[in-house]
Parts: C-alpha cells; structure tokens; sequence
C-alpha cells in the first residue's frame, strides 16, 4: 500500500516510523541459506546449509575464520558477507598488533554494528544484505551474537537464521536450557541435528552441511567432512535401533576419540569467484 | 646472527646478548622469530625495530593465510620482507636480517639483507656485530658459487645437517672470544622435512 510510496531510498521514512529500504535488506537474509549457532559455557559451535547454485558448481563459502579465537557465518548476499569478514580480520589484526591480546568479541560485534548502521543512513549507500552470527571466545567466556543488517546487534545462546530457519529454531528452543553445560561433542551434535530441521525432508549428508567449532583450547576451525559424516552416521544409527531424539552414549565415546578437528578449511579457494550472490 | 642452508635443512643461529654500549641489557633475548612454518627470522640491531618488524611481518602473513588458505613459502616472504623494508626507505628499521628455512621444494634457503630491503639469496649468511668475524671463516668453509653464474649452481652446502650445526657452534664460540656484544648463549633452529627444533649451547659471559 504505501509501502511502495517511502521505500525508494533508505534516507525516507515512512509514516509509520520505518525505513524499508532496511527491513527489505533483513529479507535478503530470510532468502539465504540457512546457517545456525549454539554455545555452551565453553564452546561455540556454527553451521550452515551447503547451496550450490547447481550440481556442476561447488558451493558458496558461508564460514569464515575471522581469528584464532572468533569466526562468522552467514545468511543473504554472500558477497556481502565476504567484505564484512575481511573488515573484521582486519580489525582482529589490528587489535592484536596493537594490544597484544585478542579482540574481545563484544568490542568486534559493536564496530560491526556500526558499519552497518552508516549505510542506513547515507543516501548513497545501501544497507548491508547479510545476517553475521558472528561466535566467539573471549575472556569473558563463550559468545554468539547476530548482527542484523539494520546495525542491531543480539546476544544469543543459540539462533538461526535465513530460509526454513523457524525450524531450527524451534528445535533450539525445546533444547537450548541444557546447552550451558552441554560437552563440545553433544553441541556439535545439536548444531547437525538442527540443520537438518532445517532440510525438511532431504538427506542429511555430510556434504550439504559446514560445522565450525571454537571454544577453550581450540581455536576456530571447520570440521572436515569426514568428522561430520561419521556424526552424522552415529544418529542415523540410532534412529534405526528406534532410538529416535536421544545420543547414543556409547557411540558418543568412540567418536570424541576421532573428533579432534583438524584445520582443514574444507570448502575450498575456488569458491570465492564461482557462484553469485546467495539468493 | 648466522644462517646456512643445506640439501633439506636450514640451520638459523643468534646469540641472546642484548647489549648497549658497553653493558649487557640482558643475557636471554631470543632474537629469532618464526614467521611461518617452514620460515624463520634472525635479525640484530636495534630490538625495538626488529620487534616491530616481526611484528608487521605475522600480521601480513595472516592476511595471506586468510586469502589464500595456505602459509607463506619462504621465498615469499623473502620478498614481503624486502618490500617491507624498502617501504620504510626514509625512516629505515634499523635491523639487520637474515631469513632462512625450506622453499617449495624442501631445499633450504637463506636471504640477507641490509636494512633497507637489498637481498639475495645464499647458501649462508651472517649479519651484526660478530658478522666480521663470522663471515670470512664462513667464506672459508662453505664457500659457495655466485647465483649469477651460468649454468645455475646450487648455492646450498653439501654439508650434512649434524655438520653444518657443528660449524655453527664452533663459530660463535670464536666470536665470543673477540667480539664483546656477542656472547652469553646461542641458540640454534633447525628447519628439517620434520619440523622446527631448538637447541642451545652455552657462550662466553664476559
């Protein structure tokens, strides 16, 4: 209705007190692909949905290590994403240098919120399309916080964002009191388990989905597909011995054994040209 | 300091003196960094400038890492380390460097430079106080081929790695004798196809 009459630039507001220009860019982020976080007191664990644009392409990169101690993953226009994390290395890098400690992760989050807030204000710039769950470890402890393309800025204990996300997050809900005290090894597995809310339906392979895991002792890295196969493998044998939401225990043992992630940025170098933005 | 390559090895060297004028500041200063896995640094002059450098010098590194998934190979940052100094061409770093470690092949290598970024790759090296010393028995034990010749010769020593580190002792122990600034302790880094280890040896005191 009059939505179409104030939205033309993000400098005009509308009657009812809302720049448009803004929540149409935090749409671009309901479009994207899904991506998830959790924490407990220790550990943060991301994941996210693997999009290609077709079978012939590989998939978009939407996990960045953005430092040893904090990395980021996204939902909308991955390009988008791509400066965002760039800044933010660059920030990690500076702080480092200068102070000699790592950035915390609240002081990163509030310079990105400010970036983002500039361009909803400037009539030759546009807002952002990209959602940060931006997760991290500081001395402060465990964090996860999403930065929305308007410049708001939320802590969470757990979130996801972009398309068919609801059902993650609905899954998180139910569980996310236990996650505090939750070990590294169940986090990982809710974090695989709620994407593959998020599925609805399609297999869960290990190549449709990134996990990205930082916490005490283990700086951020991206679990490579073989760890995340055999979690995978784990609960779908469960769910054969009809022992549907419950971890098997047993199994649980053998795999923290064979989970010390390795560095391996799985995804690869060549995506950062390959496919366009993440819509 | 003092480098010297070899066929899969590198042997990087540095006393720990740090000295000004005619004092000892302190006798345990490491004056080796590593810059990235297969590529070390030894610098002498003023500290506080080969601080700073090592410094500048991990942060580019990390950026690289960031955008190319990789480390840095040393005949890479033997390059950034060049750029770097000539960047500061009139306000210089006063330090005086030698790179050593594994190029892409595994074949160790060694850089010198001057302070303002002029380098060369060699099949050893030593820069500072002690270098006059050092360098001429250095000359006399390994000497190498020009890298200007042609056919291209292999500048790296065909020493073994256990030699190559007994040389190195041997010579810091004489500089000691003569040179005032050098002194305390050495300490050694080898760069081998295993890995980077460390080892030390005691010097003169006085």
């Amino acid at each position: 209705m009059f939505r179409n009459q104030y939205d033309t630039d993000v400098t005009t507001w509308s009657p009812a007190g809302r720049l448009f220009q803004v929540e149409y860019a935090m749409e671009a982020v309901k479009q994207g692909s899904a991506a998830i976080g959790l924490r407990s007191k220790t550990h943060v664990v991301l994941g996210c949905v693997n999009k290609a644009n077709s079978e012939l392409s590989s998939h978009q990169k939407k996990i960045f290590e953005v430092d040893d101690h904090i990395g980021v993953a996204i939902a909308g226009l991955t390009a988008d994403g791509r400066v965002l994390s760039r800044y933010m290395r660059n920030e990690c890098i500076n702080y480092s240098f200068t102070y000699e400690s790592p950035l915390p992760v609240g002081r990163l989050v509030v310079q990105l919120a400010d970036k983002a807030q500039v361009c909803t204000q400037r009539s030759w710039k546009r807002p952002y399309g990209v959602g940060l769950l931006v997760a991290g470890l500081d001395e402060s402890g465990a964090h996860l916080y999403y930065n929305c393309p308007s410049g708001n800025y939320f802590e969470y204990q757990a979130f996801a964002i972009g398309s068919r996300s609801q059902a993650a997050k609905t899954y998180l809900e139910r569980r996310f009191e236990n996650f505090t005290g939750s070990s590294r090894d169940d986090l990982v597995k809710d974090a695989i388990m709620a994407i593959r809310e998020t599925l609805q339906g399609e297999t869960l392979k290990s190549s449709i989905c990134t996990i990205a895991v930082v916490g005490a002792g283990e700086p951020f890295h991206v679990l490579d597909q073989g760890t995340v196969q055999q979690i995978i493998d784990t609960f779908e044998t469960a769910a054969e011995q009809e022992d549907p939401a419950t971890e098997p225990d047993a199994a649980t043992g053998q795999e923290a054994a064979a989970e010390q992630g390795t560095a391996a940025d799985h995804g690869g170098s060549t995506d950062e040209g390959a496919a366009p933005m993440d819509i | 300091c003092v480098a010297i390559a070899g066929a899969d090895y590198c042997v990087i060297a540095a006393d720990t003196r740090m000295s000004t004028g005619y004092n000892i500041l302190t006798r345990d200063y490491s004056k080796i960094c590593k810059l990235a896995d297969k590529c070390v640094m030894a610098s002498s002059g003023f500290q506080a400038d080969v601080r700073a450098l090592q410094k500048q010098l991990a942060a580019r590194h990390l950026i690289y890492q960031h955008q190319h998934n990789k480390q840095m190979s040393c005949p890479a940052m033997a390059q950034l380390l060049s750029n770097t100094l000539y960047y500061k061409r009139f306000f210089p770093y006063y330090s005086f460097n030698v790179l050593g470690g594994l190029d892409n092949e595994g074949k160790g290598c060694v850089f010198t430079y001057d302070a303002v970024g002029s380098y060369e790759k060699v099949g050893y090296s030593s820069q500072g106080s002690g270098s006059t010393l050092i360098m001429p028995f250095l000359d006399n034990q390994l000497k190498s081929p020009s890298p200007l010749l042609l056919p291209a010769q292999d500048a790296v020593t065909p020493l073994v790695e256990a030699e190559a580190i007994d040389l190195v002792k041997t010579v810091f122990a004489s500089a000691s004798e003569r040179d005032i600034y050098t002194g305390d302790k050495l300490e050694l880094v080898i760069i081998n196809a295993a890995g980077i280890r460390r080892e030390y040896m005691e010097l003169r005191k006085d």
